[in-house]
């Protein structure tokens, strides 16, 4: 049989119904593995009482026949989730000993349907990073190891690092990820699992620590299509409680996996290949089409003209939403408190020990691009150049059904590089933030290996509230690439094994 | 744009962020870079465009006028540091303030 | 008003914010309730609190309420409005941010009508209506060394309401919160109560030389408490700006704290840094828009406004200026009245209303509109037993103090103290006569021409009836008495 942590969630669910093993056998094997990965950093905080707890609960549940969608697998929780009396740090200092009184919708949801969570995942500080090296808690190690320099540790990509680490080294079946500027699909592609940012307002963000309330979401990811599709059924939602939140019915995500993408139309946006693309990553996304073109598809060259002004469109919208959202994080009702002379000086402590470098940059550039004399020049002009990407994909989307592009430039890279200068390693993001501005779902899957034998990812944007077509698309290119390869430590390999028709 | 030792510890006290004066030059610079980056955006023509503040194609949902939340003190003030515990009034505190 | 200066006559310019606390049963952006006077931090919601995560969802009512004050204050409903953050630190501000509305609030321009003493009205500029949430309460005098913050306010909603810089004197500056706080309890938008704070000002004053146009820098008088209080505050500021500008010096355009016991104006400490608000569209709200049908829907409800109740009052019952002013000051007297009123003789119910039944009101503490010492169908059954002369206006005076203690209708007084008046001549004749039996000395002295004694005689036949002889045919009889 196979070892039950290399189930996806889809066969966990058949061989639970099944009475192949129980819940309970299931969460130990994970919280087994759990303790065997300790070095990748993965987990904040652990829950294991409580997660074989849930587990009990969840085999009498399904003894007495009612069970629930998820019901029994083992998930891991991204710490920017608000879980009641659990630990919730969003990585930061700042959220010392925090522990909510209040669920988050998503988590809740999750909960109900039935799944057992092992622990709060780790994620770059307030989920600001691409590296997941900005974490108070220390960064994250992906599990997969480079060819030419297998004791090279390598960055999970960011902002949920510990979710896309934790999926691919099997210490979770799936996890909450979110994503603000590609904070779910570029730590996918990093890690060789997949994932789905969907389209704003998809997900409840109530309970969510907020970065940027007008491009927050959260989604799932998993090891396959179908996981993600079986995540975000549960997931996603209209909540009263979030004004944002569309009033739209959810439709059964895994049952658009067809495998029939005959006749749809996949744009190819021409302004995808800048500078710093790696000649592989390329290639990946030329194979890409080629899988989509022998399934039925036609590839349709695109132009989003406004692509290159995203990401500075985004590093003014995003960290002047940030500095606002982050104001409350002030030492006087949760958290940490550094004493000071005064109320102000009080702030001032708390705030300097409790953020880290990046949080602080980014707060301090919000609040320059708000302040006097300044807002019309920074913040009203990203907000209308966020309208023209906006309307580019709009345009786009009258001739194509589906975007087809890289996730990142490039694949993972090591801890530390990319560091000297901030702009560089926001260029991660490029193929991931004009999605996000525009509020549209985006889906990453492992598409190929690197050279170096490291996985890289492929994005799958669609129309707003139309992830069907993005999940049926990503179904048959899931198929395509055959990526079986996995991390190191997985299935008894010391080095990465198996393959992926894709990469190099 | 570059920003000089002056603005930057104006932008940290609008934050309510210390920083050291041996970190001025250093955040100065970081912060010029990022928005030299940022103005690119001066370059485009954005000439009768509406900014747009969210994506979200919906208007704003109300709820009725119904009390159904609140009336927990303890924990609201459950993860409160220095906080006057709720049997002994309830509070959250702060360095006093002089008004 | 004119301020007589050293080197030339002042006059005060001021515009007045009030923050008029709206009534809901929950707050602006949560379900928590408003109620007045609750265990600290106890009416709080995560929300209210500002716990990571938490996001705000605007409650109908206090929309429906922001329009409804629009309404009443004449003014402009913008169907597209926008909540914006104004971002500040302050330890009873739990998000770090206020959720206000910035350049686009929900009510634009309109106007209010101030009455002055002198019984003519003016008309004040009425800037804008926005809806905000309220913050928290610092308390600083529990503890030496720190201050203790309760949010049950935190969240309440607020209608800032803004004024034009129209006003020219503290009496002004009183008739316009005067006038505002009516109009807002005929509309049931906000109780105006400024001792709980639910409805407090904040005053912005300058002066500048008479004819001249400039505006002057100002300072802003906070959160002051009562209308007397506001008025003394203006006094007080304007004097200090004269003082400074005839000095030579120059006004620096600063918050300031109004000390009552003190009765001066001093610059607050902790507003002393300069404020950089960085208003920005809140991005977890999305812009409010309301429907002209809506805005239709909440006009067809308006009550009658106090400025057309008292054209009506006058026209309808005859009433002067300064008596219709004094009825519809609160809806409840208007009501009051009006049931009074209603088919009789208008002065007279004005005249009961604001003599006898105002003082006994005023009397206790236990009576109140809900709870009159007097009801008005009572009050207005007594006028008819004067109008059909069952019982004099003195008599009435009796009945009035009767109804008072027992609650009962008038003509039940009437007929179990044995009241009515007596029309009968020949009773009234008889009493006459035995008063000139007993004193022919000063019925002698009458007819000699001592006039003045005449009353004399009223007043003891009207003792005799015990006060009951209807007083217009006793004059008559004791008159013709004399010429026979």
């Amino acid at each position: 049989m196979t070892k039950l942590t290399n189930l996806t969630i889809a066969d966990a669910l058949t061989g639970l119904s099944k009475g192949d093993f129980s819940a309970v056998e299931l969460t130990s094997a994970h919280l087994d593995a759990m303790a065997a990965k300790r070095s990748l950093n993965a987990y904040i905080t652990e829950t294991p009482e409580l997660a074989l707890e849930q587990a009990k609960e969840s085999d009498a549940r399904r003894a007495a026949g009612r069970a629930g969608a998820l019901d029994g697998i083992p998930l891991g929780i991204k710490d920017l989730f608000a879980t009641k009396d659990v630990l919730t740090t969003a990585a930061s200092h700042i959220l010392d000993g925090f522990k909510p009184q209040y669920e988050s919708t998503v988590s809740q949801k999750l909960k109900d349907a039935g799944s057992v969570m092992l622990g709060k995942l780790n994620l770059d500080e307030f989920a600001m990073g691409s590296s997941n090296t900005t974490s108070y808690h220390g960064n994250v190690v992906n599990p997969w190891k480079s060819k030419s320099d297998p004791a090279k540790q390598l960055v999970p990509g960011g902002s949920s690092g510990g979710s896309g680490a934790a999926v691919a080294a099997r210490i979770a079946m799936g996890a909450t990820g979110t994503d603000t500027g590609g904070s779910i699909r570029q730590p996918a592609a990093f890690c060789g699992v997949t994932g789905i940012k969907p389209t704003y307002g998809r997900c409840s963000r109530w309970g969510i620590v907020a970065f940027a309330s007008s491009l927050d979401q959260a989604g799932p990811m998993a090891r396959t299509v179908k996981d993600c599709a079986l995540m975000l059924n549960v997931m996603a939602g209209h909540d009263p409680k979030d004004s944002t939140s569309a009033p739209i019915a959810v439709p059964d995500f895994a049952a658009a996996l067809t495998g029939d993408i005959r006749g749809l139309k996949v744009g190819i946006p021409k302004e995808y290949r800048p500078d710093g693309l790696s000649d592989e990553v390329n290639k990946v996304w030329e194979q890409g089409i080629e899988w989509l073109k022998a399934a039925g598809a036609t590839p349709v060259e695109i132009t989003l003209p406004h692509t290159k002004y995203a990401l500075p469109t985004y590093y003014i919208v995003a960290p002047a939403e940030a500095s606002s959202n982050l104001a409350r994080y002030d030492g006087v009702r949760f958290g940490l408190r550094v004493k000071g002379d005064s109320l102000d000086d009080m702030y001032k402590k708390t705030r300097a020990a409790g953020f880290g470098a990046e949080v602080r940059r980014r707060i301090m550039i919000g609040t320059y691009v708000l302040s006097a004399g300044y807002y019309d020049a920074y913040y009203t002009k990203a907000q209308k150049v966020r309208r023209l990407i906006a309307e580019d994909f709009k345009k786009a989307f009258e001739t194509v059904d589906v975007i087809l592009t890289p996730t990142a430039p490039s694949a993972a890279f090591g801890i530390g590089d990319n560091t000297d200068d901030p702009v560089t390693m926001w260029l991660n993001d490029v193929f991931t933030i004009p999605t996000s501005l525009a509020g549209l779902p985006g889906l990453s899957l492992p598409a190929g290996l690197s050279a170096d034998g490291l996985p890289m990812g492929l994005q799958l944007i669609g129309r707003p509230f139309d992830e069907e077509t993005v999940f049926k698309v990503a179904g048959v290119m899931e198929s395509a690439a055959g990526f079986t390869a996995t991390p190191a430590g997985v299935a008894g390999n010391e080095t990465n094994a198996g393959s992926a028709r894709g990469g190099v | 744009m570059s920003l000089d030792r002056t603005t930057v510890r104006n932008i940290a006290e609008l934050a309510r962020i210390e920083v050291r004066d041996d970190e001025l030059d250093h955040l100065a610079g970081e912060l010029s870079g990022i928005l030299t980056f940022v103005e690119q955006l001066a370059e485009v023509n954005t000439d009768g465009i509406a900014p747009m503040a969210s994506v979200a194609d919906i208007t704003l949902p109300m709820r009725q006028d119904v009390i159904n939340d609140g009336g927990y003190a303890e924990a609201v003030l459950a993860n409160a540091p220095d906080a006057v515990r709720e049997d002994e009034g309830g509070f959250f505190t702060v360095p006093k303030v002089v008004e | 008003m004119i301020i007589q200066g050293e080197t030339c006559d002042w006059e005060i310019v001021i515009g007045l914010e009030v923050h008029a606390q709206v009534i809901s049963n929950s707050k602006l952006f949560s379900g928590a309730p408003t109620e007045f006077g609750g265990a600290p931090n106890n009416q709080v919601s995560f929300v209210d609190a500002g716990f990571p995560g938490m996001l705000p969802v605007i409650n109908e009512k206090c929309v429906e309420q922001a329009v409804r004050t629009g309404l009443g204050l004449k003014a402009k409903v913008n169907l597209t409005s926008v909540f914006a953050r104004k971002n500040y630190f302050y330890a009873d501000l739990p998000q770090g941010y206020q959720i206000s509305q910035y350049d686009q609030p929900i009510i634009g321009e309109g106007t209010l009508l101030i009455d002055l003493d002198d019984g003519s009205t003016r008309p004040i500029g009425i800037e804008r209506l926005h809806l905000e949430q309220d913050a928290g309460k610092s308390i600083h005098d529990q503890h030496p060394s720190k201050s203790f913050i309760d949010l049950n306010r935190s969240g309440v909603a607020l209608m800032e309401i803004v004024s034009k810089p129209d006003m020219r004197s503290p009496e002004e500056a009183g008739a316009y919160l005067t006038k505002l706080r009516t109009i807002l309890r005929y509309l049931g938008t906000c109780d105006g109560n400024m001792q709980e704070g639910s409805m407090r000002c904040d005053a912005n004053v300058s002066v500048r030389p008479v004819g001249s146009t400039e505006l002057r820098t100002r300072c802003e008088i906070k959160n002051v408490n009562s209308i007397r209080f506001v008025q003394q505050a203006i006094e007080y500021e304007a004097r200090r700006h004269i003082d400074v500008y005839e000095s030579g010096g120059d006004i620096k355009q600063e918050t300031r704290l109004f000390d009552s016991v003190k009765g001066e104006t001093r610059s607050m400490r902790s507003k002393e840094h300069a404020h950089d608000y960085r208003y920005f569209p809140d991005p977890d709200l999305l812009p409010l828009v309301i429907s002209q049908e809506l805005v239709d829907g909440i006009k067809a409800t308006l009550p009658e406004l106090p400025d057309e109740k008292k054209a009506r009052f006058m026209s309808e019952y005859g009433l002067n200026s300064y008596d219709a002013g004094v009825m519809v000051a609160e809806k409840d007297s208007a009501e009051f009245f009006e049931i009074v009123a209603k088919g009789r003789d208008g002065k007279t119910a004005a005249n009961w209303v604001m003599g006898d039944f105002f003082a006994t009101m005023n009397s206790k503490p236990e009576y109140t509109w809900a709870n009159p010492p007097v009801s008005a169908e009572n009050l207005g059954r007594m006028i008819d037993l004067i109008k059909d002369g069952t019982i004099s206006t003195r008599l009435a005076k009796d009945v009035f103090i009767f109804m008072v203690e027992s609650g009962k209708d008038p003509a039940t007084i009437v007929e179990e103290k044995g009241l009515k008046q007596v029309t009968d001549t020949g009773a009234i004749e008889a009493a006459i006569d035995a008063v000139f039996a007993a004193n022919p000395d000063k019925v002698a002295e009458v007819k000699a021409g001592k006039d003045k004694l005449m009353g004399w005689f009223v007043g003891q036949v009207m003792k005799a009836t015990q006060g009951k002889a209807n007083p217009g045919m006793l004059n008559e009889l004791i008159a013709k008495k004399f010429k026979e």
